[in-house]
């Protein structure tokens, strides 16, 4: 199970281009529907606590679901599996790969992964807007995140912690 | 080394939102601050790092200790941005499963489920906006969704037709715009 896990976050690691947010559909199919490590509900949760705990999202996220599906070592093994790409990807790219991104092929290639990474993060969208959107007050409190993100200039940690007091009320009135 | 390793372990401990968040406060640090490397070197280090597989924060702590003090440097600049994300949500998934049976936190949570959908939501304006701008663009972004959403194929196999339609479709027009 330790290897599978490893071998699952290298796999996310390494296709997750151009972002976090890209790694949400591969934990999907890797963690939630393959191996059947976390719910959608548990994933959404970890997901919240990812964004408004300090360091980059994909880390915090590795080492949650590591540390939920393998304690201490598996949270080791997750967090060590998401940046084994990255380090063997920029130490080539650092030593002798610089050339290779002027490349007029390579160009072409971002060009056409752009598309696709949008595609993937709007889908990230839509699985966990299925999985969190489930009554009128969640949709109305999703709506407002949305347009206060899209329209002031306000921190999302703020936006969470905002959406987090909405809940509480919601729940006492 | 040590340096390296404490200014990436600051980084990042204070950063809040993820890698673009970071990037701003490495620049500051790495540029302003120490002089490791110039602006220009900087823009070009994060062009990589955005392209590369991966966070986009590690990869940039990656190549910057590479360049300062080579393959030890890439891993003490590493294990700065990697340390405080790793202890922290350490400390917090021990405690969140007893945490998650109180009322109040499962209320907090109900409101924050769909925020973070909205999150979601919001970066794919903010990231279709600019990268949008052409029509074939928007009609393989439109396929690829398709694929992903009605047909589940899986994500890997949607990032490599993506970088494949890149070269068949766009190699000519890069082309003719060089000639």
């Amino acid at each position: 199970m330790f290897i599978e896990l490893y071998l699952a976050f290298c796999r996310i690691g390494l296709f997750s281009i151009g972002g976090g947010y890209v790694m949400l559909p591969l934990i999907q199919k890797e963690i939630i529907e393959r191996h059947g490590w976390l719910t959608l509900t548990e994933f959404v949760d970890i997901l919240a606590v990812a964004e408004m705990t300090p360091g980059p999202v994909a880390i915090n996220a590795a080492t949650f679901i590591g540390f939920r599906t393998g304690g201490i070592l598996g949270a080791i093994l997750a967090t060590a599996g998401v940046v084994t790409p990255s380090v063997i990807f920029m130490l080539l790219a650092a030593a002798f790969l610089r050339r290779f991104y002027e490349h007029a092929l390579v160009q072409a290639a971002f060009h056409g992964l752009r598309p696709a990474v949008i595609a993937l993060i709007i889908s990230a969208a839509v699985f966990v807007a299925r999985t969190a959107l489930t009554d009128p007050a969640s949709v109305v409190i999703g709506c407002s995140v949305f347009l206060l993100l899209l329209l002031t200039r306000l921190h999302p940690v703020i936006v969470l912690l905002s959406a987090a007091l909405a809940g509480l009320v919601l729940h006492y009135l | 080394m040590r340096q390296l390793f404490l200014a990436f372990f600051k980084i990042g401990a204070t950063t809040f939102g993820g890698g673009y968040a970071m990037l701003p406060v490495i620049r500051q640090e790495v540029v302003s601050a120490k002089h490791w490397l110039s602006n220009e070197e900087f823009v070009d280090v994060l062009s990589m790092a955005q392209s590369a597989p991966g966070a986009v924060a590690v990869n940039t702590a990656v190549y910057i200790g590479y360049k300062m003090a080579g393959v030890p440097g890439a891993f003490a600049a590493l294990s700065g941005t990697v340390l405080p994300s790793f202890l922290i949500i350490l400390l917090i998934a021990g405690t969140f499963t007893q945490f998650a049976q109180w009322p109040q936190v499962s209320a907090a949570f109900a409101g924050i489920r769909p925020a973070v959908a909205a999150l979601i939501a919001a970066a794919v304006v903010k990231l279709g906006k600019p990268a949008l701008k052409d029509r074939r663009s928007v009609t393989l972004t439109v396929i690829f969704l398709m694929l992903a959403i009605y047909f589940e194929v899986h994500p890997s196999f949607i990032i490599i037709l993506g970088a494949l339609t890149g070269i068949v479709l766009f190699r000519k027009a890069d082309k003719g715009e060089n000639c």
